[in-house]
C-alpha cells in the first residue's frame, strides 16, 4: 500500500502488527490559515492564540462540558471571571465549573448561573456572595465539595474528567512552559494546577507575562499545554495574602498557640527529623513561633514542612529549623519569593500532596498537623464549611486529607466565638470525621480523642490541662446556654465528598 | 417605672450589645432584636431582656437591641443600664450573691 | 507558708464586655476588673452593672478576683461599694490611698454592708494602691490600717506626676517609693505589687523592669495585656537552678541535724538561718507555682 507520501508500506508486519498508514494531507488538506493571522500578531507564535475566544474554538469546547481552574491567586483571582464571561458571550450553556476552590470574588458569576451558562460548581470551598446565593437554594444542581486530595484523586482516576483547563500563570513561554513564582503578578506554587494540566483533555494557559523560551524552571511543562493566551492581567498578587498570614497579636490566639506547641512537644512526635503542617489561621500560624523556640531550645530540627507555605515557615526553613518545604500553595509573598530562591523549597502537585490512593502521598508522612475549626463536636467531627447561620463560608481544603495522614492531628479553636460554642453536640457540616482527629486545643482546656489513650497519657504526664471533650462542651454551654439547631430546608444545595469520593455529608438550604 | 427619656447602653463590639429604650405611646413592651446569633439564642435574649424590664416594673416602652453575641449576664447588665438611664438614673437595689 | 501567688494581676476595663468575659483564661494569678481609670465618667454606671452581673454569673474557680472601685471622694465610689461587695469578689482594690483613714473608711463601709446582708464580717479583703507622695510617706500606717488589707500596690503614673517629674526607662524616680512599699508591706506582713508597664510591645523593657522590682522584693506586678503574663511569671517563679540550690540547703540541714552537728556547711560555705529561710521560701513559691512537687521531689521547670 502506498501512503500519503508515496512509500510502499505493508498492511501487516510480523512483530509490529497492523500498520496504520501516514495519511496527512492525502485529501489535499492545507495548513490552518487562521493560525497565520495569529502569527502576524505574535511572530514567534508557536502555541500562542490571540484570544480566549479563539482558544475556546480551537479546543472544541461544547455545552455541558467540564472546565477547570486553580485558585492559587485566592481572592486576587481574575481568570475564572474573565474566562466565564467570555464563554457566556459566546453563548455557552450548562458548563460544569470545577475549580480547586472559589472565593468571594466569584460572586460575579451569579448572573451566569442565572443565565444558564454555569450548571454546576465543583470546588473545595466557597465564600461571600456566591456562597450565600447557593446556600439560599438559588442553584438547581447542588455544588460538589472535594478536599484537595480528594479532587486530585478524582482527576487521576477519572471520576472528574476535565475537558478544558484554563490556567492563569504569571510566567509562560510560547510553548506553554509555565510557573507561578516569577513575573509581576506571581502567586507561587501551581500545585493544584499541575494536576489539571496533566490530566485535562485540553489545557489553555492564560498569562500576562510572556517570557523567553524555554521558561526555566517551569512547573507545568509545554507537552501538557495546547494553547497560550496573553491577557492584560492574570491575577492580583495582593489577593493571595487575604490578611491571614501575619503573626497575630490576639492574646486568645496566642494562648491557644502556646498550648498547641506544648501539645506537640509532649505528643511523643517531637523528635529530631519530625515533620509538620500548619494551617493559615491565627492560632495555627502562631504555633510555629512557639514551636520554633522549643526546637531551638531542644536542638530539634524538622525534616520537612508541608502544604500551604507561609512566611513563618519560610523563616524557620531559612534559620535551619526545617530542612525542606513541600509547597502545594504559597500563602504569602515571602513564600513566593522563597519558592523562587530556596532550592529546598519545592513545589509539589495536589496529587503528590494528598491523593488518598497513593500510599506515598505527602500527608501520610506527616507527624503533626495543626488545623482550625469552625465547629467541633463531642465525637471530634470537624466543620470548616458552614457558619453559625448555616451559610457556606469556608473550604474543605486539605483538612480531612492531613487529618487522616498525620500521626497527631491537632485542632486549634477558641471555646466560644462570641456566643457560639465552638465545641458542640453535633456540627452542622462534617468535613473531617472525628476518628481522624486526635487532640483539640482551646483557650480553656485540651481534649484528647479517646481513640488515642497513649497520647492522653503523655499530655497529662507533662502537666497539660487535659479534660474530656464533653467537659469542654459543658463549660461552653454553661456560659452560652444550649444553642438551638440551625433551621434548614429539606433541599440539598451541596454534597460533601470525603477524600475517597464517598459522600460524608450534605449541605441543606438555609431556612427562608 | 416610667420611661422619661431615651436610654442607650452598650457597644457594638463582639460579645457586647447595644440597647436602646424609648418612650412609647402604646401600652406594652415592643422589643426588636437583631442578633448575630439570632437562630441559636434569639428567644433567650428576648426573654432575658423582658425579665429585666419586668423587674423594673416597666409597662410601656420601645426596646431595640443589636446583639453581637453577648452572654446573658452582659444582656442583663446592658438592659439594666439602659432602663436605669431611661428612667432617670434610678437607684438600683443590688442583690446579694449569685 | 505562702497560700497563693500574686505574680500577676491582669486588668480588664470594666466596661469592655469581651475582656470582662475572658480575663480569667490567660493564666494570671489574679484578675482585676476596673471601674476606675479605664472607665469614662459617662460609663461608670454601665461598667458597674456589667462587672456586678458578670461576677454574680461566672465561675472563676480558685482564681483571685479583684475589683478596683472608684475612690470614696468621687460621686461613684459609694455606689461601687454597694454593688460590688454584694457581688462578692475576693478583693476590693482602693485607688489613690493617701492616709490610713482612707482605708479605715472603706473598711467601715464594707463592714456595714457585710452586716446588712448577713455576710461574715471580713469576708471581702482589700488592696490599697498608693499613688502620691503623701501616700508613700504613709505606706506603713496604710498597710496596718485594716485587717482586710492583703496587699499594697504602687501606681506610678500619678505618683510621678505628684513628684513633679516624669517616668524614665531606668525608673530612678520610683526607686524610693518602690522600696518604701516593699518595706511597709513586709513590716505589715502583706503583699507588695508593682505598677503596670504600659508599652505592651516592649517585652525587653518589661523584663528589665520586672527583674528590678523582683530584686527589690516585690511579690508581683499588675499587667495590662495577657502577653505580659508569661515574661513576668518567668521572673517571679523560681527556676530549676534556684530550686536545686534550695533543695541542697535543706538537705544539708537535715544531714547536719542527723549527725548532731551544730555547724552546717554546703560546698565550704556556712549556712545560717537567713539562708535556710530563703531556701524555704524558694521551695514554698516553687510548690505554689507548680515548679516543684514536694511529694515526688520532681523539679518541673
Amino acid at each position: 500500500m502506498l501512503n500519503a507520501v508515496d512509500r510502499e508500506i505493508p498492511e501487516y508486519l510480523e512483530g509490529y502488527g497492523k500498520m496504520k498508514l501516514f495519511d496527512k494531507f492525502k485529501e489535499g488538506s492545507v495548513k490552518d490559515l487562521d493560525r497565520f493571522q495569529d502569527r502576524l500578531v505574535y511572530p514567534n507564535r508557536k502555541k500562542i492564540i490571540s484570544s480566549i475566544k479563539r482558544a475556546v474554538e480551537a479546543v472544541g469546547l461544547k455545552d455541558g462540558m467540564t472546565i477547570s481552574f486553580h485558585h492559587h491567586f485566592r481572592s486576587g483571582d481574575l481568570t475564572i471571571n474573565l474566562v466565564l464571561n467570555e464563554l457566556a458571550s459566546m453563548g455557552f450553556k450548562d458548563l460544569i465549573v470545577s475549580a480547586s476552590s472559589l472565593t468571594d470574588v466569584h460572586a460575579a458569576l451569579i448572573p451566569l448561573v442565572r443565565e444558564g451558562v454555569i450548571r454546576k460548581f465543583e470546588t473545595s470551598g466557597l465564600r461571600g456572595g456566591l456562597a450565600e446565593f447557593i446556600s439560599n437554594g438559588m442553584m438547581e444542581i447542588p455544588i460538589q465539595i472535594r478536599s484537595h486530595g480528594g479532587r486530585a484523586r478524582a482527576i487521576v482516576n477519572g471520576d472528574l474528567h476535565i475537558d478544558v483547563a484554563f490556567l492563569g500563570v504569571s510566567s509562560c513561554d510560547v510553548y506553554g512552559n509555565a510557573n507561578g513564582f516569577t513575573g509581576q503578578n506571581a502567586c507561587g506554587s501551581l500545585g493544584y494546577a499541575k494536576v489539571d494540566a496533566e490530566y485535562a483533555d485540553h489545557v489553555v494557559m492564560i498569562t500576562d507575562n510572556l517570557v523567553e523560551c524555554p521558561n526555566i524552571p517551569f512547573s507545568i511543562p509545554q507537552n501538557q499545554v495546547d494553547h497560550v493566551v496573553v491577557v492584560d492581567k492574570v491575577g492580583d498578587t495582593a489577593g493571595i495574602m487575604s490578611g491571614a498570614t501575619r503573626f497575630t497579636k490576639n492574646p486568645r490566639d496566642l494562648l491557644i498557640a502556646r498550648h498547641a506547641a506544648d501539645v506537640v512537644e509532649a505528643s511523643g512526635y517531637f523528635y529530631d527529623g519530625f515533620s509538620l503542617q500548619t494551617g493559615s489561621g491565627g492560632a495555627s500560624l502562631a504555633t510555629t513561633r512557639f514551636l520554633s523556640e522549643k526546637m531551638a531550645r531542644r536542638d530539634i530540627k524538622a525534616s520537612f514542612a508541608l502544604g500551604g507555605i507561609t512566611g513563618q515557615i519560610v523563616k524557620m526553613h531559612e534559620e535551619g529549623l526545617i530542612g525542606k518545604l513541600l509547597d502545594v500553595q504559597s500563602f504569602d509573598l515571602t513564600a513566593v519569593q522563597s519558592l523562587r530562591k530556596n532550592p529546598n523549597h519545592y513545589e509539589i502537585s495536589a496529587a503528590y500532596y494528598a491523593n488518598p490512593d497513593d500510599e506515598g502521598s505527602a500527608v501520610n508522612q506527616l507527624d503533626v498537623v495543626i488545623l482550625s475549626a469552625l465547629e467541633i463536636d463531642v465525637d471530634f467531627n470537624v466543620n470548616v464549611m458552614t457558619g453559625s447561620d448555616g451559610v457556606i463560608r469556608g473550604a474543605s481544603g486539605g483538612h480531612c486529607d492531613t487529618a487522616a495522614g498525620a500521626c497527631v492531628t491537632i485542632i486549634v479553636a477558641p471555646l466560644l466565638r462570641g456566643r457560639i460554642p465552638t465545641v458542640c453536640d453535633r456540627v452542622h457540616t462534617i468535613i473531617t470525621p472525628g476518628k481522624t482527629v486526635d487532640v483539640l486545643v482551646t483557650d480553656q482546656g485540651i481534649a484528647v480523642n479517646p481513640l488515642r489513650p497513649e497520647l492522653q497519657e503523655r499530655l497529662m504526664k507533662s502537666g497539660l490541662p487535659v479534660c474530656s471533650i464533653e467537659d469542654l462542651k459543658e463549660r461552653a454551654y454553661k456560659l452560652t446556654g444550649v444553642p438551638r439547631e440551625i433551621r434548614v430546608e429539606d433541599r440539598i444545595v451541596g454534597v460533601v465528598n470525603y477524600r475517597d469520593g464517598s459522600v460524608i455529608d450534605v449541605i441543606r438550604q438555609v431556612a427562608k | 417605672m416610667d420611661i422619661v427619656k431615651t436610654g442607650i447602653a452598650g457597644t457594638l463590639e463582639s460579645s457586647d450589645l447595644m440597647v436602646t429604650i424609648k418612650e412609647s405611646g402604646e401600652d406594652g413592651i415592643h422589643l426588636e432584636l437583631k442578633s448575630t446569633v439570632q437562630q441559636q439564642f434569639g428567644e433567650e435574649i428576648k426573654e432575658v431582656a423582658l425579665a429585666v424590664l419586668r423587674q423594673y416594673g416597666v409597662k410601656r416602652c420601645k426596646v431595640s437591641i443589636e446583639d453581637k453575641g453577648a452572654l446573658d449576664c452582659t444582656v442583663i447588665a446592658r438592659v439594666r443600664t439602659a432602663v436605669s438611664r431611661a428612667c432617670g438614673n434610678v437607684k438600683y437595689n443590688w442583690e446579694v450573691g449569685r | 507558708m505562702i497560700s497563693r501567688l500574686r505574680r500577676t494581676m491582669l486588668y480588664a476595663p470594666g466596661n469592655n464586655a469581651g475582656m470582662v468575659r475572658d480575663v480569667h483564661i490567660y493564666g494570671s494569678d489574679s484578675i482585676m476588673f476596673d471601674l476606675e481609670d479605664s472607665v469614662s465618667v459617662h460609663e461608670k454606671d454601665s461598667a458597674r452593672f456589667l462587672v456586678y452581673q458578670t461576677l454574680r454569673t461566672m465561675d472563676y474557680g480558685r482564681k483571685e478576683t479583684v475589683v478596683r472601685v472608684n475612690g470614696l471622694d468621687t460621686p461613684y465610689g459609694l455606689e461601687d461599694f454597694n454593688a460590688i461587695v454584694r457581688a462578692k469578689p475576693d478583693i476590693i482594690r482602693l485607688p489613690k490611698t493617701e492616709t490610713p483613714e482612707d482605708v479605715m473608711e472603706a473598711d467601715r463601709l464594707i463592714t456595714g454592708i457585710e452586716e446588712e446582708i448577713g455576710m461574715e464580717v471580713g469576708t471581702i479583703k482589700m488592696f490599697a494602691a498608693i499613688e502620691s507622695a503623701l501616700g508613700i510617706l504613709n505606706a506603713y500606717p496604710i498597710a496596718k490600717a485594716s485587717k482586710r488589707l492583703v496587699g499594697i500596690a504602687i501606681g506610678a503614673e500619678d505618683y510621678v506626676t505628684d513628684l513633679k517629674t516624669t517616668r524614665s526607662k531606668e525608673g530612678v524616680e520610683l526607686l524610693m517609693a518602690r522600696s518604701q512599699i516593699v518595706v511597709a508591706a513586709r513590716a505589715a506582713g502583706i503583699s507588695a505589687i508593682d505598677t503596670v508597664f504600659s508599652d505592651v510591645d516592649d517585652e525587653e523593657g518589661l523584663i528589665r523592669e520586672t527583674a528590678l522590682v523582683k530584686q527589690l522584693g516585690f511579690d508581683g506586678k499588675s499587667v495590662i495585656n495577657p502577653r505580659q503574663i508569661d515574661p513576668v511569671h518567668k521572673i517571679f517563679t523560681p527556676g530549676s537552678k534556684e530550686i536545686h540550690n534550695a533543695l541542697n540547703v535543706i538537705e544539708a540541714i537535715k544531714e547536719a541535724e542527723a549527725k548532731g552537728s551544730g555547724v552546717i556547711s554546703l560546698n565550704g560555705k556556712m549556712i545560717d538561718k537567713p539562708i535556710v529561710d530563703r531556701a524555704k521560701r524558694v521551695l514554698d513559691l516553687a510548690v505554689v507555682a507548680r515548679a516543684y512537687n514536694p511529694e515526688s521531689g520532681e523539679v518541673l521547670c
